[in-house]
């Protein structure tokens, strides 16, 4: 009887140990061979044209898709702004509730200080720059906190670098916009299909885009479905040839993106917080 | 048996209900549904049956490629090519989707949620081209 008793605690101390020992310990050779093998792909990866998630500290090899905004720009044409937040709003029927509170923005314009905060340490900024408004919008961020974030995937990070949405799998639990520092993502309270006084919260809808239903997070995709037909996002295109806003892929060295961004100086959004954003400023 | 008279009728009145359904719809002819075709279209993307059977899981297969994979090229039928989307590549050649889509839906009384986003063409509203 005690014997036995005692080679059954054994037996299961033993089996406790390995159990858990034996996941962490597999996890550990994994990595290591996981490590071992991408070393080795190195070099395969170089001559392919992009790896699937466009190269995290490695070398770029892939697509990243980046915007300059020239903020004098829209600042000396008056209503340029409203022209391409209209073309991005009308085309992706983005709802308007007709309050604050309820606000789905895409494309927005912001004052300086709240643009930049933490900048304004130089007390005494020029007028100018007080006076200005800045566009703003999803910065398809290289280190995205709101892909970390989101449960269901729905929010991710596409082959280009661009920070995409999947409506189909939203739940609306809205971890995404608590991850994101700068305000890029609206929920829907409300139903967009609905109306309010008889006025609908989307004025006309555009045939060729979805609408969303209550209760989805929604936000800029960068002209995703434009981009991949090599062409421009709507909010560039509504700028003219005032070359207020910039688009082109960042690990391109010839793109007119990456020769703005040499010869001019820029300035991200929040850049001490580690998102990378995908979106500079000319100020 | 205590309540034999209350339990034996009861049962026999609960039974009567549960089949009242079965023997009231006995006999009668349910008519299966008939989508209407597009005019002026010969093919679909994928062969009759397989839509009939399967179309729910192209659009799946359809929304993952577009959306996660960036694989926006458009299919090709009957020598033209159509966007991999519902609104613009299905619904550009059925362009009720009360005559098409809901018809058998309804019959099999399956209430897909697409249209709580996706956007229905406007009814009546037949394309140009395939006129
Ligand atoms: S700006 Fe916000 S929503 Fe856009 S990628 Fe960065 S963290 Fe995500
Ligand atoms: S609200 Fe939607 S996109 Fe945001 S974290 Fe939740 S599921 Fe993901
Ligand atoms: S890139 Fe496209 S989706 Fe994003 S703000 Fe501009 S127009 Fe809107």
């Amino acid at each position: 009887m005690d014997s036995s008793r005692r080679k059954f605690l054994k037996i299961a101390g033993i089996s406790a140990v390995a159990g858990i020992g034996a996941p962490s310990a597999l996890n550990m050779l994994m990595k290591n061979e996981v490590q071992a093998s991408s070393a080795g792909g190195e070099h395969g990866a170089q001559t392919e044209a992009h790896g699937e998630q466009g190269g995290h500290g490695a070398a770029p090899t892939g697509k990243r898709y980046g915007m300059v905004i020239d903020a004098v720009k829209f600042h000396e044409n008056q209503g340029l702004a409203e022209k391409c937040i209209a073309a991005c709003h009308d085309y992706f029927n983005v709802p308007n509730f007709g309050n604050k509170k309820d606000e789905i923005k895409w494309l927005w314009q912001m004052p300086f200080t709240n643009a930049f905060p933490g900048d304004e340490s130089h007390y005494k900024k020029d007028d100018r720059t007080h006076a200005m408004q800045f566009m703003v919008l999803c910065n398809h961020c290289d280190n995205p906190p709101c892909v970390r974030a989101c449960p269901t995937k729905a929010t991710f990070k596409n082959a280009d670098g661009i920070v995409m949405m999947d409506f189909h799998r939203c739940i609306g639990c809205r971890f995404c916009m608590a991850a994101c520092p700068y305000g890029a993502r609206s929920f829907n309270w409300r139903d967009p299909r609905g109306s309010k006084d008889g006025v609908p919260f989307i004025k006309k809808v555009n045939p060729e885009f979805p609408t969303r239903m209550r209760g989805v997070v929604e936000k800029c995709s960068f002209c995703d479905l434009r981009v991949k037909r090599g062409l421009q996002p709507l909010c560039v295109e509504a700028t003219g040839d005032t070359k207020a806003m910039v688009f082109g892929d960042l690990n391109d060295p010839n793109s007119e993106v990456s020769q703005v961004l040499r010869a001019r100086f820029t300035i991200q959004r929040k850049p001490s917080l580690g998102t990378m954003p995908s979106v500079f400023y000319i100020i | 048996m205590y309540n034999k008279g209350t339990i034996i009728p009861g049962l026999i009145i609960f039974v009567g209900l549960m089949l009242f359904a079965i023997f009231n719809n006995f006999g009668e002819k349910v008519e299966p549904p008939k989508p209407e075709k597009p005019v002026g279209y010969k093919e679909c993307v994928k062969p009759l049956q397989y839509m009939k059977e399967s179309h729910m899981e192209l659009l799946n297969v359809w929304r993952d490629e577009v959306i996660r994979e960036g694989k926006r090229e458009q299919v090709a039928a009957g020598g033209a090519m159509y966007e991999k989307s519902l609104q613009n590549g299905c619904m550009h050649c059925h362009t009720s989707k009360k005559k098409f889509c809901d018809t058998c839906h309804e019959y099999a009384s399956v209430y897909p949620y697409c249209w709580d986003c996706h956007v229905a063409p406007q009814e009546n509203m037949a394309l140009e081209e395939a006129k």
